[in-house]
């Protein structure tokens, strides 16, 4: 093996004649292309490549070349090769019949033809969303009165799963969240005495807005994506295929129980964070606005009522049936590979993530027109 | 070989340094599990050399220590005179770029598009201007086979054959001095397989390069290889031409030559080459 290589170059030897030296080969070969532009002064008609001299030659070298000599051809030249070893002259053969094919290109779009593809695509997706919508609620109702069919040991699992195993982290977030608005409020509120008010402002911020809403936000990361990516690896493997042949509705299977379970368990897990949440602003309120938690608990009583609990846990119900269907939608949604699932498993977050926070400003208009 | 003055050059090349892998006293363990031991090797220059052997068999680590991503736990590998066991990085990097390697599911990167994927190893390690880099891609595509519109597809959109092409074609990018394949006809069709049989004959008398395949393929073996290495008990059962092999006695050499396939295979073998010497294909303008 040479490991000392000479650069490739071209000299003009005769009129007619140019000698090839040197290496030239795809990692050295680079510039090469600078110095054949000598042979575009060539006046013979005959032109003479010899290769006598050269080290080594491999595809790329030829095809250099080779673009170099169609020009010649093109302006009426007979191209001879001299000296050149069998498997070299035969790429150069092989060379010459492609040289010519143009590159193809792939078409440009407009912006306003990417602006129509786009708004195409979200009109298509919104569309496909609601009859996915449609097809679990007839599926719903086809199976609602046989409750045996209802898959309860996979309802149960996914609650566990969605529910029981999420209790740690909404738990500590939301005792965090209830630590932040108490201290956050306690610095206003004394400055006008009015350090009980921070009961009232824990207790209806924490069960009205920050408990299903942050619960929602949890859980939407942690079992909407796993729904998306579950349902997206099946696509992929082609299980999905299968359970259609076997006869089973995939969406019997894989979507019912998960939106049956995350219905019942988002607003369970939104209960569990209304407490956590109210004890950080209890524990919060006695650190720093001396009330003490008999006071904090025998205001919360009077003040806060049952309408407020309701409205929160509501929400949840709604939220969980965006995150699970919203999971599932976009996981029956991916196509063809593993970097398919990944896209698919994002989009569902930020969906149902977005869908929520926007259903909430909605309720908030709602309800205060209702008066609750 | 099918000319006098191809086998005198395979002859110089092997006169000058004949062995482009050499494998010496290789162990791999998994665990308790032993894959090879002690296990010897060589791969002359200029051949299609390829490894047989059942499932479990460890040719598939074989090849992962041949092209450095698993690392034997004793023994030597050279391969292009580089000994792989005291390579520095960026020694490692420049051997990397002298092989190829089309790997079975194709290992083509799904967020470019197929000539891109071929234009990659040439973006990265070359300075050959872009126009080049994508005319050159192109014409990589079409010598595997493959149409030019193909090019613009994304991996997802292609056929088994055709992701095997593609990959065969961005192995090539660099015109490797050495060039592996990984179940190169595995899930292909019948008239699939055999276009990949040609092409890689086609592709070894046009680049010279020495070609080291994964295969379970017994027609493949009969027609394209010039040398076959067996792989049993962690060790080299045997080595040679197919005709050499069947006639050895090693069990497992045996269960590639007596199943109803293997003799089949041989038949057929023997049939085509009567009519090949007649009749030569030009596979780079196929399909």
């Amino acid at each position: 093996m040479s490991t000392l290589l000479s650069p490739p170059d071209i000299t003009q030897t005769s009129p007619g004649q140019f000698t090839l030296s040197g290496n030239w080969t795809t990692r050295a070969v680079g510039n090469v292309a600078q110095k054949l532009v000598i042979m575009n002064a060539v006046d013979a008609s005959d032109v003479v490549i010899d290769a006598s001299h050269l080290d080594k030659i491999d595809s790329v070298g030829v095809w250099i070349l080779q673009r170099q000599l169609n020009m010649l051809r093109d302006k009426g030249k007979t191209i001879r090769l001299l000296g050149w070893p069998a498997h070299s002259q035969k790429l150069m053969d092989v060379v010459e019949q492609q040289i010519s094919t143009p590159l193809l290109i792939s078409a440009q779009q407009s912006l306003l033809e990417k602006l129509g593809r786009k708004a195409v695509a979200a009109w298509k997706d919104g569309f496909s969303l609601l009859s996915f919508i449609g097809e679990s609620a007839l599926a719903l109702l086809r199976i609602a009165p046989y409750p045996l069919r209802w898959r309860w040991r996979m309802v149960l699992n996914n609650i566990q799963i969605a529910g029981f195993d999420a209790l740690p982290i909404i738990g500590l977030t939301s005792f965090l969240l209830g630590i932040v608005i108490a201290y956050q409020g306690a610095d206003q509120l004394r400055h006008y005495g009015a350090n009980i008010f921070v009961v009232d402002l824990v207790g209806y911020s924490m069960l009205r807005e920050f408990s299903p809403l942050i619960t929602a936000i949890i859980i939407a990361g942690r079992s909407g994506s796993a729904y998306a990516a579950q349902i997206g690896t099946m696509v992929v493997t082609e299980e999905i295929d299968a359970m259609r042949t076997i006869g089973i509705e995939p969406i019997d299977l894989l979507v019912l129980p998960k939106i049956i379970a995350l219905m019942v368990a988002l607003p369970l897990l939104t209960f569990f964070s209304d407490i956590t949440g109210v004890l950080g602003g209890m524990i919060m309120a006695r650190s720093q606005l001396d009330i003490n938690f008999h006071e904090f608990i025998v205001r919360f009583g009077s003040e806060v009522h049952l309408p407020t609990l309701l409205v929160g846990i509501g929400k949840a119900v709604i939220f969980a049936f965006v995150i699970a269907i919203i999971g599932c939608y976009q996981g029956f949604q991916t196509k063809g590979n593993a970097d398919s699932v990944g896209r698919q498993t994002t989009r569902s977050v930020v969906q149902s993530i977005f869908i929520a926070i926007v259903l909430d400003a909605l309720f908030s208009v709602v309800l205060s027109i209702l008066d609750l | 070989m099918d000319t006098a003055i191809d086998q005198a050059n395979v002859n110089i090349a092997s006169a000058e340094a004949s062995n482009v892998i050499e494998m010496r006293k290789v162990c791999t363990r998994f665990g308790d599990h032993i894959v090879h031991a002690d296990l010897d090797l060589d791969v002359r220059r200029g051949e299609i050399f390829a490894i047989v052997g059942g499932s479990g068999s460890g040719k598939s680590t074989l090849l992962r220590e041949m092209i450095m991503l698993h690392r034997p736990d004793s023994g030597t590998i050279k391969i292009l005179d580089t000994d792989l066991g005291a390579l520095t990085a960026d020694e490692a990097n420049k051997l990397r770029q002298r092989w190829g390697v089309m790997f079975q599911h194709g290992g083509l990167f799904g967020t470019l598009k197929v000539r891109d994927n071929i234009a990659l190893p040439l973006r990265e390690h070359t300075n050959l201007d872009e126009t080049l880099i994508n005319e050159i891609a192109a014409w990589k595509l079409t010598l595997s086979g493959l149409a030019p519109e193909t090019g613009l597809q994304y991996p997802t959109e292609l056929s088994g054959g055709m992701l095997k092409r593609a990959s065969m074609a961005r192995a090539l990018a660099l015109d490797p001095e050495l060039l592996f394949l990984d179940e190169p006809t595995a899930g292909l069709d019948p008239s699939g397989a055999s276009g990949i049989d040609t092409l890689v004959r086609t592709l070894h008398d046009l680049y010279q390069s020495t070609i080291v395949i994964i295969t379970h393929d017994l027609d493949f073996l009969w027609q394209v290889t010039d040398r076959v290495a067996v792989l049993g008990e962690g060790k080299v059962v045997g080595v040679g031409s197919m005709e050499e092999l069947s006639k050895m006695d090693h069990p497992n050499i045996r269960e590639y030559f007596d199943g109803p396939r293997g003799r089949a295979a041989h038949e057929q073998a023997q049939l085509q080459k009567q009519d090949k010497s007649q009749n030569k294909e030009q596979p780079w303008t196929q399909k």
